[in-house]
């Protein structure tokens, strides 16, 4: 029994060594092969003045109540931080500017979609995908309601409909798929007045902010917040002041699936694991079972030495 | 000494408590199935997972160990000597995942979408893993409690009225049933060991993909280990727990000769257990976080007092020999293992900027208790109908 336990241990122990190994260098799945073209928005909280008009197209665009446009200019909801939630996909919110007291910086929040979204990565049933062209989407026919999304999201974007029971959504922005499929811009894109917002390619995207931030280096902080975050996201922001101060988490480079899925391919590689334990068990049971119908007293006798040597 | 039906009366005054917390919980299941999750829950957009998720599922798959771990020692390893404790751990186990099943189809939002696993695979989603594994495990559960309901009812078919006529058919069915059953009972007993392994450990990997929103103390990768030893850890204690409360509730002579056994093997389970929690401990070097005294480091060194207090209890002859203390040393490492499953999955669980701190509602309380005492219950009620306990 000592042995056995023994042994037992031992191959757990060994599987947990082969997965610590496999742990540390994260395992991009192949699925997950991005396209050169993508897509990316770099956001410039430096250009960007807080008149939300990006708020109010993104609630129009996708059908949730918008209120008027004057509303808009009421700035007292700077008062407090602001997330997206089942009433607004994307949020403005204000920060204090030390450099220029007189120019807050302003903050917009929505999903980053990830080059390697630990959300996709998460999901039980797949309802949410990555697209070729980067977008991050939700598909209402499969999703169960678990949340496990929210609970991977490093960025802490999906929400939830916590008042209702029946159809619950995930909710996020989901790069205004609709109207790109009609050739439009994504409607915050669309409105945006000062051009706070870049959108195209995310390579070239990516070279804007490269050259805003080397112009202008007594402006901005040398960090392009999204470019390695946690993988690199489609969204990318460049900021007068340190990312953690405008409540942006500081991340590592590391894609967040990338453990989650070494230990799970590292369990299951081809059901090989699991389906050798089965047999070895089988074996052991097999053997355990013809050693006793030769000799039935093995048992008891083995049992009362071990209860000496053990207790 | 054969298992058999309890003889002894279903209502106590104890059951009236406990079918009053049924249905103070049933009173708030009803809201939630209503008017939604928030109006139950303290859960929000920062904090997706709190109690029902913690303790209902996490916990409740920890403590239902005992049916996979008495599985291997009484069939696996063929220690005939345990099979008395094969079936309660059995029916623990069964009622145990059933009620894990139930907290999953609470707590997802779309609950009516429940079986959407079942044909919407996510290989690379732990929770995918759990899922389905614990969907068969079920089964095979309750596969391998069939024969002990063929038990109870063959050759005591006894339909009323016209049924009659099906009596001698439906013996039949049952005889056969039993017959094939035992022939392949083997294929379910190592299916359900390896199913298992495989969800416990699956269920540590879960928090794996929350990064930095888990506090280092518990963020590991080798989390499906730790999950996967201190299940097996755990699951003697529980069948001794039980069985000592069965004792005590139904009036029967505890069976020391064998949960002192069971005990036996428990300190060097632990030991294994509290080796690798603490080596991770000191490799990643977040020992620097117990030093803070904060809430994590008093809920981590908590959870470390259970398990060296119930360890140096399990090494001491007189504790295995002691119906009261081998009870106080099970518990203590169950209470250890809930507490490691909490700090998991809620405690441990600090979101960035999060205004609100979660602490669960008396309807997430109201809901967990109910359902326990509901399993409570259910235990009860098949003791004394089914030949699960063995006893003079």
């Amino acid at each position: 029994m000592k042995n056995l336990d023994r042994r037992s241990f031992l191959k757990v122990a060994a599987a947990g060594i082969s997965i610590t190994t496999l742990g540390t260098s994260p395992a991009i799945s192949a699925e997950t092969k991005l396209d050169e073209n993508r897509l990316g928005v770099l956001v410039d909280t430096a250009v960007c003045v807080g008149c939300r008009l990006c708020e109010w197209a993104c609630r129009t665009a996708h059908n949730l109540p918008a209120g008027s446009l004057e509303s808009y200019a009421d700035d007292s909801v700077f008062k407090e931080f602001r997330r997206p939630d089942k009433t607004a996909l994307t949020v403005v919110n204000e920060f204090e500017n030390e450099k220029n007291p007189l120019l807050p910086v302003h903050v917009k929040t929505q999903c980053m979609h990830c080059e390697k979204p630990a959300c996709v990565s998460a999901c039980i049933v797949g309802a949410l995908t990555k697209k070729q062209d980067g977008s991050v989407v939700w598909d209402g026919d499969k999703c169960i309601g678990c949340r496990y999304c929210m609970v991977a999201c490093q960025f802490q974007i999906p929400t939830y409909d916590y008042d209702v029971s029946i159809d619950p959504k995930i909710r996020k922005c989901d790069f205004c798929e609709s109207r790109r499929q009609e050739g439009l811009l994504p409607a915050c894109v669309n409105i945006c007045p000062n051009e706070a917002l870049i959108f195209g390619k995310r390579c070239e995207v990516l070279k804007i902010a490269k050259e805003r931030i080397k112009r202008k280096p007594e402006i901005y902080v040398n960090h392009i917040y999204g470019e390695h975050e946690i993988g690199g996201a489609s969204w990318m922001y460049i900021a007068s002041k340190d990312f953690d101060k405008l409540k942006m988490a500081t991340l590592g480079d590391n894609p967040a699936p990338g453990i989650s899925e070494a230990i799970q391919h590292g369990i299951f590689a081809y059901f090989v694991p699991p389906v050798t334990l089965y047999t070895l068990l089988g074996t052991f049971m097999w053997v355990l079972k013809k050693r006793k119908e030769i000799d039935p007293d093995a048992d008891t006798e083995k049992n009362n030495e071990e209860k000496g040597d053990k207790i | 000494m054969n298992p058999a039906p309890l003889k002894y009366k279903f209502f106590t005054p104890g059951v009236f408590i406990l079918i009053l917390l049924a249905l103070n919980g049933i009173v708030f299941l009803a809201i939630r199935f209503i008017y939604g999750l928030g109006a139950v829950t303290n859960l929000d957009n920062y904090t997706p997972w709190g109690l029902w998720i913690g303790v209902d599922v996490a916990a409740g798959v920890a403590l239902a160990a005992g049916g996979f771990t008495s599985a291997a020692l009484g069939h696996i390893m063929h220690r005939e000597h345990y099979h008395s404790i094969v079936r309660p751990a059995l029916l623990t186990a069964m009622l145990g995942y059933t009620f894990v099943a139930f907290a999953v189809l609470v707590d997802i939002g779309r609950f009516y979408y429940i079986w959407h696993p079942l044909i919407m695979w996510n290989g690379n989603s732990a929770l995918f893993e759990v899922g389905i594994c614990v969907m068969i495990y079920l089964t095979v559960l309750y596969i391998e409690f069939l024969p002990i309901v063929c038990e109870r009812f063959k050759g005591r078919i006894n339909l009323p009225g016209f049924l009659k006529f099906f009596n001698k058919s439906l013996d039949k069915l049952l005889t056969l049933l039993d017959k094939g059953l035992a022939k392949t009972m083997f294929i379910f007993i190592i299916a359900g060991v390896v199913l298992s392994t495989l969800h416990q450990s699956s269920l540590g990997t879960l928090m794996v993909i929350a990064g930095q929103k888990m506090h280092p103390l518990w963020q590991t990768p080798v989390l499906p280990l730790l999950f996967l030893l201190s299940a097996i850890a755990v699951g003697f204690p529980m069948i001794i727990f039980e069985s000592l409360i069965a004792a005590r509730s139904f009036k029967l002579k505890p069976e020391m000769n064998i949960l002192s056994k069971l005990g036996g093997m428990v300190a060097p389970i632990l030991f294994v257990y509290f080796a690798f929690k603490i080596g991770d401990l000191f490799i990643s070097e977040d020992f620097k976080y117990l030093l803070k005294f904060d809430t994590n480091a008093f809920m981590y060194l908590g959870e470390c007092a259970l398990t060296i207090t119930a360890f140096i209890m399990f090494l001491s002859r007189r504790v295995l020999k002691s119906p009261l203390l081998i009870f106080i040393a099970s518990t203590l490492v169950i209470a250890g293992v809930l507490l490691n499953r909490i700090n998991n999955f809620i405690v441990a669980y600090n979101p960035f900027f999060d205004p609100n701190n979660y602490f669960p509602s008396f309807g997430e309380f109201s809901v967990t208790i109910g359902c326990i005492a509901l399993l409570v219950l259910a235990y009860r009620f098949i003791v004394l109908n089914f030949p699960v306990i063995s006893h003079e």
